[in-house]
């Protein structure tokens, strides 16, 4: 009885195991890298007995990589491998083209204990000029530090260290582009297993797809997961009980409430920027409208309501209005609501149809799926100048989400001949990549806030 | 009460076998069909209610999906004698309630799907409700594109996704 009680629990461990560490999403990059800019990411120096096995400088490197903006060199074309900027030696990296490079040193201090130390240093800076550092003549920098764009220090456990690299990224992003680095954010995703009993999961992953973490399995579909402002939440869409209902989920406790389950559509939820509100598609009175609930009340509004289809509410960065699909012209285009007045304006009237319209975090510009000839793609409309370009070239593009520092957008397209796989844009169209799963088809990206 | 069951069952039975009728033309020819209608009426006598009512889903299950155009909701006429049978054992069955689910192929966003799904699933409950059967009988849900009958992406496929399901 013990025996078999033991040997149950010890499989039932061994799935769990296998579960979490399975990465089911890798990143294969299509396009862009060769327009990057080069940079170097010294592999860092290890002092101690046991090296962890997360290599920090690999997942920096990776991590700018898969920005779009950045090509790390590899290590065997690096001209020296310095550990501090006092043995970095500007006039070799001249010659390489590199424009900034990332060293550092990990030691170890104690009981899975480890001090990581690294520094950026901007090769063009180090190669002096007026009000510069000078090189002397072996090419060691002498007088000041401008070119250290940044150093860092900090003591952590073996099981940060990828966590930490994410932040490092984030820095070295930001310093170099001028632009907040969204590395330490996250991503929910559909997962469909066609030969599991419970065939739909929502996932929460790092951005990279490392650190899945199942949150739901369910027999039936599960769709559309927003993210609350604050990234503690998620709010979807589940049939478990043979119609739509929104579920909101705390991504931390896994607690679970339900927030609406309205006779027909209960769709696509949208928290407001407060994270005080839902904006949702409902058709509880016949036809599919856009609905604004309070979500401490319950308190239900209807901002935009026609005989013609209504769906994909999402909001304006001030709260202030709503963009939403519509077919009340026609075909599917995109129009949005006042929320002051209802007042409603088509905003999009190029290509045969455009929906699931997203702003970019400035405001600037609204990426959406766009179809033309036939074809499904992203597309990103400038609000002001109203030019809209298309991003992708992939089949079947939907559910476009941006990154919260707006310079990618994750979506999911169809590649292969069936396979639903998640796919990356940079927001200028340059850099692709995609992110096909090891183990069935993926869908619905949500991007989170920053974390 | 008995009396009525059984004239109740009568009256379902002719609707039905139509539709038996309709199937077996694909195959055979509709003299063949018709012959094959005048037996299964006085074998249905002898049957008890649940049995009838079992055998009655059954060939309705039989054809229970009916396929829409690219981003269409209306019905097709080829689906009329389909949906005439659904109707005819709903109006004699009261108290039997149908789930009519709408699904579409995978073009087009998730979210807008759901709602065409709907206007699907719409389109054949008032068929239905114009053919006498109430409202009350029938409710719809729309799985939009997430639940394909086949997941491959030629046109094909699509028309194929591109269905209401009578579900009983």
């Amino acid at each position: 009885m013990n025996f078999r009680w033991i040997t149950k629990s010890v499989i039932a461990a061994a799935a769990l195991i296998a579960s979490c560490a399975q990465a089911s999403l890798e990143i294969i990059i299509t396009e862009g890298v060769d327009s990057a800019r080069p940079v170097a990411i010294v592999p860092f120096a290890f002092v101690g007995a046991t090296k962890p096995n997360q290599d920090i400088s690999q997942i920096v490197s990776a991590d700018l990589m898969r920005s779009g903006k950045f090509n790390p060199i590899n290590a065997m074309r690096m001209p020296q491998q310095p550990q501090n900027s006092s043995q970095f030696n500007a006039s070799v990296w001249d010659r390489t083209g590199v424009e900034a490079v990332v060293m550092g040193t990990i030691k170890e201090v104690g009981m899975d204990r480890y001090t990581v130390s690294y520094e950026l240093v901007d090769v063009v800076k180090a190669k002096g000029g007026v009000g510069q550092p000078m090189m002397n003549a072996a090419g060691r920098i002498v007088g000041g530090t401008n070119h250290i764009l940044h150093a860092s220090e900090i003591t952590i456990t073996g099981k940060q260290f990828r966590q930490y690299a994410h932040r490092m990224s984030d820095v070295i992003y930001e310093k170099l582009t001028g632009e907040r680095g969204a590395f330490s954010t996250k991503i929910a995703y559909v997962l469909v297993r066609d030969r599991q009993e419970y065939r739909y999961q929502l996932v929460v992953a790092d951005y990279d797809g490392e650190n899945e973490q199942v949150l739901l399995r369910a027999k039936e579909p599960l769709m559309s997961p927003s993210w609350s402002p604050d990234g503690t939440k998620l709010a979807y869409v589940t049939f478990e009980r043979k119609q739509s209902q929104i579920y909101i989920q705390d991504v931390y406790t896994a607690r679970r409430s339900i927030l609406t389950s309205f006779k027909g559509i209960n769709g696509s939820p949208v928290w407001s920027p407060d994270g005080r509100k839902m904006a949702m598609t409902l058709s509880k009175d016949g036809n599919s409208e856009i609905y604004v609930m309070d979500i401490a009340t319950k308190a239900l509004t209807k901002v935009a309501a026609h005989r013609a289809i209504d769906v994909e509410p999402t909001w304006a960065p001030d709260g202030k209005s709503i963009l939403f699909s519509s077919e009340r012209g026609g075909r599917p285009q995109l129009y949005s609501v006042e929320l002051a007045s209802n007042q409603v304006t088509r905003v999009t009237f190029e290509g045969e149809m455009n929906l699931a319209g997203k702003y970019t975090p400035n405001g600037q510009a609204i990426v959406m799926v766009n179809r033309t000839n036939g074809q499904y793609n992203i597309a990103r409309m400038d609000r002001t100048t109203k030019f809209m370009q298309v991003l992708t070239r992939t089949y079947l593009d939907e559910s476009p989400s941006i990154a919260p520092n707006g310079s990618m957008i994750i979506y999911s397209t169809l590649h292969g001949s069936n396979t639903q796989v998640l796919a990356l844009v940079s927001m200028d169209g340059r850099f692709k990549a995609r992110l096909p799963a090891t183990n069935g088809r993926v869908k619905s990206p949500a991007w989170s806030p920053f974390l | 009460m008995n009396l009525n069951k059984v004239l109740k069952g009568l009256l379902v039975a002719v609707p039905v076998l139509t539709l038996a009728a309709c199937s077996s033309n694909n195959e055979t020819d509709a003299g063949d069909a018709n012959a094959n209608a005048n037996q299964p009426v006085v074998a249905d006598q002898g049957l008890s209610d649940a049995e009838q009512l079992r055998q009655q889903l059954e060939a309705l299950r039989q054809q229970n999906t009916i396929y829409f155009d690219f981003d269409k909701s209306d019905i097709r006429s080829e689906f009329a004698s389909v949906l005439d049978a659904h109707a005819a054992f709903l109006r004699a069955r009261t108290t039997i309630s149908v789930t009519i689910e709408g699904h579409t192929d995978a073009r087009g966003t998730p979210e807008y799907n759901i709602a065409l799904g709907e206007r699907r699933g719409q389109s054949v409950q008032k068929y239905l409700e114009n053919l006498g059967v109430a409202a009350g009988q029938m409710s719809v849900v729309s799985y939009g594109e997430e639940k394909p009958v086949d997941a491959g992406n030629t046109e094909e496929a699509f028309a194929k996704n591109r269905r209401a399901v009578l579900v009983y």
